[in-house]
């Protein structure tokens, strides 16, 4: 059913070839959230990994920013459809963060100031797959996009790169986060289109 | 009946504009034909679906701008936002005879019903007054009684939709009386400094907090929580005053 | 600041409820606030709709359109107060 609407084209968009199944390529950056921006004060940041023991391992900004890091360049997919190519990004590797933690956990949980949670299995972190990214383009990261510093897991859809990124809770279980729970998938490729409960 | 009267309002019609004008320059008003349009309540909406060739989608809500008489078009009245998807199209591309795909109404809660013996205060800011413009347009259809008032903001005397209608509203009807806020440049015969909503407009143009009035507030987020707090402190209770938040900035 | 209010989904709600939800009452399980759904404070609807709390901005409810399923999470919501023509 539907027409087409005479003459509407919509956002600037191409849909290219190599794109994952269902995207379309954009050249801004949608702002998408659910939920007020919080605006965290770098001396309130820390981002705390906690074991599934409930060892506790801290960072403060500073010494989050002191850490080695890598200029990335990667391609991110949106489950709203929209994919930006070519992106570039300043952040810690996770491999450097989980270098030190004494875990046999095969899934976490990312969380975020203001309450956003996603579930990441840890080898989707693991091997240069996932940072916590402070810079975007060259820039310190907006708040609307997730500044002072955002998780980036680009090999899956963007809903697992939590914005006001805070912390990772390892767990035995894998367990839906926010858009998990409401109905969004729990692994989430966007090469096999894995975008809801079920797909 | 009442689950054919949901699937009615559930299932997406092909709207065909029949005619159309201009309130404002960048303000136009479609006229559509609705096959089967059920009627509607004043302040209930509308969702708009527009596809383009390669299937893409996009959605947006309106509000109805017409009273429902029974029969006849019913009518959109949009703004256009310079950086929007939708609106643009719908003011600048859209023609006699296109066909639009929408479903409604829809919306229950930011409704005026004409049994409703309260006398009404009406809150707009900017496009906000589309809704609101229905509900003083059912009042006339059914001639009612309830004193009508509109406390409506805009930006310049350019930016006043559907002033002509207003004007001879107010002139032919004792109950409704309508006050214009200007918030950037005031008409160039008015003593009126521009300035945003605040307590002195709404306590000298509303109704008293103890007339038990019903207040419908519908704008930009920023100005409806502003002229909502400032109801709630002037005394009106919050379970009198409904809001719709239009989005974008103050 | 671009967020809307419940009014903006009685369109979605109205695909999975039998009358206009947005004039039902929910009750929040955070605070105990209680009003109609048209109240909560949304943001969305891309990749979903969030309903927060209008007074403790607690998530009340979410939406989420897949292209064949609606999903409705309503753990956020003690109770949802339906008014129904009386007999």
């Amino acid at each position: 059913m539907g027409i087409i609407s005479r003459g509407f084209g919509g956002r600037r968009r191409e849909s290219v070839p190599g794109l994952p199944p269902g995207q379309y390529l954009t050249h801004d950056f949608p702002v998408l959230s659910a939920g007020p921006t919080p605006r965290i004060p770098l001396d309130r940041w820390h981002f705390t990994i906690t074991t599934e023991t409930g060892e506790q391992t801290s960072w403060t900004w500073g010494e989050f920013t002191a850490l080695p890091f890598e200029d990335v360049t990667v391609d991110i997919h949106c489950v709203t459809k929209w994919s930006k190519l070519g992106t570039t990004w300043r952040g810690v590797s996770m491999d450097t963060l989980l270098e030190d933690i004494d875990t046999t956990a095969d899934y976490t949980m990312v969380h975020s100031f203001g309450g956003y949670t996603t579930n990441v299995p840890m080898d989707d972190l693991l091997d240069g797959k996932a940072w916590i990214a402070y810079k975007f383009d060259g820039e310190d990261l907006d708040p609307e996009h997730g500044g002072p510093a955002r998780m980036l897991i680009p090999h899956l859809y963007f809903w697992k790169s939590a914005k006001w990124v805070n912390g990772l809770q390892l767990i035995n279980e894998d367990e839906p986060g926010f858009w998990e729970a409401a109905g969004y998938h729990m692994y989430g490729d966007p090469w096999l289109e894995q975008r809801y409960q079920g797909d | 009946m009442a689950r054919a009267a949901v699937s009615g309002r559930l299932t997406w019609r092909l709207a065909t504009v029949t005619g159309s004008r201009w309130e404002t320059p960048s303000v136009r008003t479609l006229v559509l034909d609705v096959p089967d349009w059920p009627g509607h309540l004043p302040g209930q909406h509308i969702d708009l679906r527009l596809t383009a060739p390669d299937g893409y989608r996009a959605q947006r809500s309106y509000s109805i701008a017409s009273a429902w008489a029974g029969t006849g078009p019913i009518e959109l009245t949009v703004q256009r936002l310079d950086d929007g998807e939708v609106s643009p199209y719908l003011t600048d591309t859209v023609e006699v005879g296109d066909q639009l795909e929408l479903r409604g109404p829809v919306g229950g809660w930011f409704v005026w019903r004409e049994t409703e013996p309260a006398p009404v205060l009406l809150v707009a800011g900017g496009s906000g007054v589309v809704p609101l413009m229905a509900m003083i347009r059912a009042r006339g259809a059914v001639r009612g009684r309830q004193p009508f008032r509109l406390i409506y903001s805009v930006r310049t005397p350019a930016d006043v939709c559907y002033a002509e209608e207003l004007r001879r509203r107010v002139r032919d009807d004792a109950g409704l009386d309508v006050h214009l806020l200007y918030t950037r440049k005031a008409p160039e015969d008015s003593p009126a400094t521009p300035k945003r909503i605040d307590v002195a407009t709404l306590n000298t143009h509303g109704w008293p907090p103890d007339f038990g009035a019903s207040c419908f507030v519908c704008g930009p987020t920023g100005f409806v929580e502003a002229a909502a707090d400032i109801l709630v402190a002037l005394g009106h209770e919050p379970r009198r005053i409904r809001t719709e938040r239009f989005g974008g900035t103050s | 600041m671009n967020e809307l209010d419940g009014n903006a989904m009685a369109g979605d709600l109205l695909e999975v409820f039998a009358a206009d939800a947005t004039s039902a009452r929910f009750t929040c399980a955070g605070c105990g606030h209680a009003d109609a759904l048209a109240t909560l404070r949304m943001w969305g609807p891309a990749p979903g709709r969030v309903g927060r709390c209008p007074h403790c901005e607690d998530v009340v409810l979410r939406v989420v359109r897949a292209p064949d399923r609606i999903f409705l999470d309503l753990r956020g919501a003690v109770r949802l107060e339906f008014s129904v023509s009386g007999s």
